[in-house]
């Protein structure tokens, strides 16, 4: 039994429904009860999609359990197969229903329909959200797809995007994008938005894209083995990555490597002058295991960052990250627990956090400024605007994504100058965020909640001696930008209790600040 | 002020047939409730006992992730649990142990049980007691189920009202006792108009912290302030307390029949009532008149939900010059639900159960001007053309009694404005 607060991913059956739902004709029969309907609010709400997931649930209950509850199911995959006329269905249990034993998969084969019915077996008390999708896909492909005659010119399929990804959407685009100017045609995208019939034909292209390894790569492993397509390592996320991506791509094909940079402006923003208030500043990542990676590298070599630590909570990639790690001289955390990542920040004190949803709550309680670089994501990062990730419009977008909450709407070196400004004083926080006045979402509205105590303020000091801030002291450290405060306050304690000084004045703040300077 | 209702229909849907469906639901579990129940429950903390999913959907109806840790969590039974590897009900021990520990302000622990741990049989309320005995007396720990399974949504609240009515001490005090967890505000609202006719001592169930309740016996009167607290109201019946039926307290019309029905039973005069209801009720009057004029010959579709279907249907009719086309809603309790039924005009289907996909046809066929659904179906029905409202909003927004009256007419039509308002063609 493991106590948890908050998740990073789903169970795997939302895994599958993330397949499924951005695949078109295509369904999915799942066995169980009503409160597991909920999971289509993550598809109509959070990603605003204008249908429902191609999901029937049979929505079983108790009364159910003593009689018959494999009749139900056979009935609704019955109805379902009558109401969409899919040209391929999934069936499969949900926690609940593995408890009970039906076997979807052999009930709906004694049905006898005119589609396949691909049955799936997902562990729900052992794995998760990202298996789900990828054991999906990969069982999908099995079915359907069969080794075939490769197509004339070369062609490629991209592999691993879904419902709710992170800018699957977009991705799309930008790496379509770039093939076809190496003179690649995509052959087939899936599992989002292929169709049954699109997969059955993914066998005729010379290679797949591996554009997700956590929704693909055993779909991926499963088409080398058997149609003996190749597919790409690296992951075009960043500047430095697609240029490596196009050489891998090149050297796959045969092909002169070939990349249209006239877009391209990351590169001069991040030298510009105006970055240099950049450097060094020191991050942390966490996430999914390849936007963790493709990032550190960003973060490192194409931001000029200090990476103090990173993290994922996908186990699959642990290996992966905690090799990463070593080279960035950073302790990899592979976790799913919330409250960990949330100690790790805490003890690193980062000065920006790169993460999902859930580091950009942490950095709010914190007053660590966030951008998000990986799902779990919630309804603002499905922008209406075009923002890949990948490719080179993906390396602006990053820019300016990672940049925002740095700025603050001034930039570093003008805050000590504007920092008694009425408009930008402590207590209006980061204003272009809005964060404050702005907890939509369905739930709870009361904003007095959700302002935390600011953390400087109130945690304890914990050196040796009892430290006391002088009230010119604490009036100065909050002219200090409440996103550097923390720190500043920190330092400033460090440096009092090693000099076995235990007033802080106005001085002393000031001292601190010469003795810490780089 | 004297009646200005119109007069009850000379039909209500009491004896209407019910359009009984058994087919796939569409709605939350009981577990949903515990986001409203744990910020009304100041010490209390709810720890499911379940899977991941039970996990994902609470973090999914939350919504926003509003503390680092929250005053509820799930224990998610592993593979071991399961396989019997360890013993579940110590597992369970260790969890509880480790978690009162951390959180000393937690004096009231509910253990609430999910499909997971009802299909493999986990007793929960053996837990519940043993680990009361253990703490007692710094925590009282309970146990009830908001199962997908067992409850529908808003049966999750009624469940966990329902666990504490036994353990409330015995009394013969006549005392008011208002039942459903409701926001502050509105509470406060409801308790201000009874005591200003005279009517107490007041108690409110549940109570805010456990060390403020009260006791219970055959003298306690208690209204029901939510109509889907239909378990609570049989545990009270079986302490001997009398239930004061009533429209329940939505619009001018149900807050005064409610606050009137009280107010027979403590022999309030009617002078007083007018005193103390005619100011409210005259801006109440008027906030329902003004929001509702985009409402006024509009027709209304409800997908089953909340159980507040029937007394918001009754309100959207006869407050809002509404025309209801279906109205459908989980289950359907005549002891508590006849009120509002009664006063429910003949005509709409009215519908208990759900099978959605039969629902669907329906509602595109009768293409109604405004749809009261859940977050899955309100998108997609959006861009089919349908107006709709999300149904979630109304148990999480202050809507009950008179000062609320005029925003619940609004939450319906802000969802009416906004489609002529929106103009996405060229000028010209
Ligand atoms: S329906 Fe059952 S399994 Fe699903 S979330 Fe609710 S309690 Fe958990
Ligand atoms: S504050 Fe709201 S919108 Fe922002 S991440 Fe949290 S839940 Fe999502």
């Amino acid at each position: 039994m493991k106590l948890t607060v908050w998740t990073y991913e789903g169970p795997p059956h939302v895994g599958a429904m993330r397949v499924a739902t951005g695949m078109k004709d295509m369904h999915y029969v799942l066995h169980a009860p009503q409160g597991d309907t909920y999971a289509d609010l993550l598809f109509t709400m959070i990603e605003r999609r204008n249908h429902r997931p191609p999901v029937t649930y049979t929505t079983f209950q108790a009364r159910d359990l003593g009689a018959d509850t494999a009749y139900l199911f056979k009935d609704a995959a019955k109805a379902a197969y009558e109401r969409f006329k899919p040209q391929a269905m999934i069936v499969g249990a949900s926690c609940t229903a593995e408890l009970i034993q039906d076997d979807p998969g052999g009930l709906a084969e004694t049905l006898g329909l005119p589609i396949p019915a691909i049955p799936l077996e997902l562990p729900s008390y052992q794995r998760k959200e990202n298996f789900g999708a990828d054991e999906t896909f990969f069982q999908i492909v099995r079915h359907l797809a069969k080794p075939m005659e490769k197509t004339a010119r070369v062609t490629a399929n991209l592999i691993g995007p879904t419902g709710l990804g992170f800018r699957h959407r977009d991705d799309i685009t930008e790496v379509t994008g770039l093939l076809m100017d190496m003179g690649i045609e995509v052959n087939v995208v899936a599992p989002m938005p292929a169709s049954p019939s699109d997969i059955a034909k993914l066998g005729q292209a010379h290679f797949n894209v591996l554009m997700y390894p956590e929704t693909a790569e055993t779909a991926a492993r499963y088409m080398e083995r058997e149609f003996g397509q190749p597919y790409t390592k690296v992951v075009p996320i960043g500047v430095g990555a697609t240029r490596d991506f196009v050489l891998e791509v090149a050297q796959i094909c045969g092909l002169e490597p070939k990349l249209d940079e006239s877009r391209l402006r990351m590169p001069w923003y991040s030298a510009s002058v105006d970055s240099t208030y950049l450097t060094g500043k020191r991050v942390f990542l966490f996430g999914d295991g390849t936007h963790v990676a493709a990032c550190a590298r960003i973060a490192r070599d194409e931001m000029g960052f200090e990476v103090v630590g990173m993290g994922c909570y996908n186990r699959e990639q642990a290996r992966m990250l905690r090799g990463l790690a070593k080279d960035y001289g950073v302790e990899a955390l592979i976790t799913d627990d919330y409250l960990e990542v949330e100690r790790r920040i805490e003890e690193l004190a980062p000065e920006m956090i790169l993460g999902t949803q859930m580091e950009r709550h942490i950095g709010k309680r914190l007053g660590i400024p966030c951008a998000v670089i990986s799902a779990p994501v919630h309804v603002q990062d499905f922008p209406a605007r075009f923002s890949p990730q990948m490719g080179i419009e993906g390396a602006n977008v990053i820019f300016d994504t990672w940049v925002h909450p740095l700025v603050m709407g001034l930039e570093e070196h003008l805050l000590t100058m504007f920092r008694e400004d009425f408009e930008f004083h402590d207590d209006a926080g980061a204003s272009h965020h809005g964060h404050k006045a702005k907890l939509r979402e369905i739930g709870i509205t009361d904003a007095s909640e959700t302002e935390t105590v600011s953390p400087e303020l109130a945690q304890p000091n914990t050196g040796p001696v009892e430290i006391v801030w002088l009230p010119a002291a604490e009036k100065e450290l909050k002219k200090i930008p409440f996103f550097v405060r923390g720190k500043a306050k920190r330092n400033t304690e460090t440096f009092a209790s090693e000099r076995g000084v235990n007033e802080i004045s106005v001085d002393t703040l000031y001292e601190a600040k010469a003795h810490y300077a780089r | 002020m004297t009646e200005q209702f119109a007069p009850p229909p000379s039909r209500g849907c009491s004896n209407t047939p019910v359009l009984k469906e058994r087919g796939q639901h569409e709605v939350f579990c009981g577990l949903t409730g515990i986001i409203w129940l744990h910020r009304k429950m100041q010490d209390a903390f709810f720890l499911v006992v379940g899977s991941r999913t039970c996990a994902h959907l609470l973090q999914s109806a939350a919504g926003v992730m509003i503390f680092a840790e929250p005053r509820f969590a799930t224990a998610i039974l592993e593979e071991t649990d399961l396989a019997g590897m360890a013993d579940a009900q110590q597992e369970l021990d260790r969890v509880v142990s480790e978690l009162l520990a951390r959180r000393p302000d937690i004096k009231q622990l509910f253990l609430v049980g999910s499909c997971p741990s009802e299909v493999i049989k986990l007793d929960l309320a053996k837990a519940a007691e043993r680990m009361s005995a253990q703490f007692a007396p710094n925590v009282r720990v309970l146990s009830y189920s908001g199962s997908g399974i067992e409850t529908t949504f808003t049966q999750g609240e009624d469940a966990c009202l329902a666990a504490m009515v036994p353990v409330l001490p015995q009394t013969d005090a006549r005392e008011l006792l208002l039942v459903g967890a409701l926001p502050d505000v509105v509470e406060e609202q409801a308790v201000g108009l009874l005591e200003a006719m005279g009517i107490g001592p007041i108690r409110v169930l549940p109570a805010s912290r456990v060390n403020d309740e009260y006791g219970i016996g055959p003298n306690t009167l208690y209204a029901l302030t939510q109509p889907f607290l239909t378990d609570t109201h049989e545990a009270l019946q079986r302490r001997h307390a009398t239930y004061i039926a009533a429209p329940f307290p939505f619009g001018e019309e149900g807050t005064t029949a409610w606050l009137r029905a009280i107010a027979d039973q403590f022999g309030v005069s009617e002078a007083k009532f007018a005193e103390v209801t005619d100011a409210p009720r005259a801006r109440a009057r008027k906030a329902v008149a003004q929001a509702s004029e985009a409402l006024r010959g509009k027709s209304v579709f409800f997908f089953p939900d909340s159980q507040l279907e029937i007394p918001l249907a009754r309100f959207l009719t006869r407050e809002c010059g509404m025309e209801a086309v279906e109205v459908g809603t989980p289950f359907i309790h005549r002891a508590v639900m006849s009120s509002d039924l009664d006063l429910l005009a003949e005509g709409p289907t009215i519908a208990e159960g759900q099978d959605v996909d039969k629902q669907l046809d329906r509602c595109r066929d009768a293409r109604p001007d405004l749809t009261v659904c859940g977050l899955g179906l309100a998108n997609p029905l959006e861009a089919e053309g349908l107006t709709t409202k999300w149904a979630i909003e109304l148990v999480f927004t202050p809507v009950h009694f008179y000062e609320q009256a005029g925003d619940l007419a609004g939450l319906f039509s802000r969802a009416v404005r906004r489609r002529d308002l929106l103009k996405l063609e060229a000028a010209e």
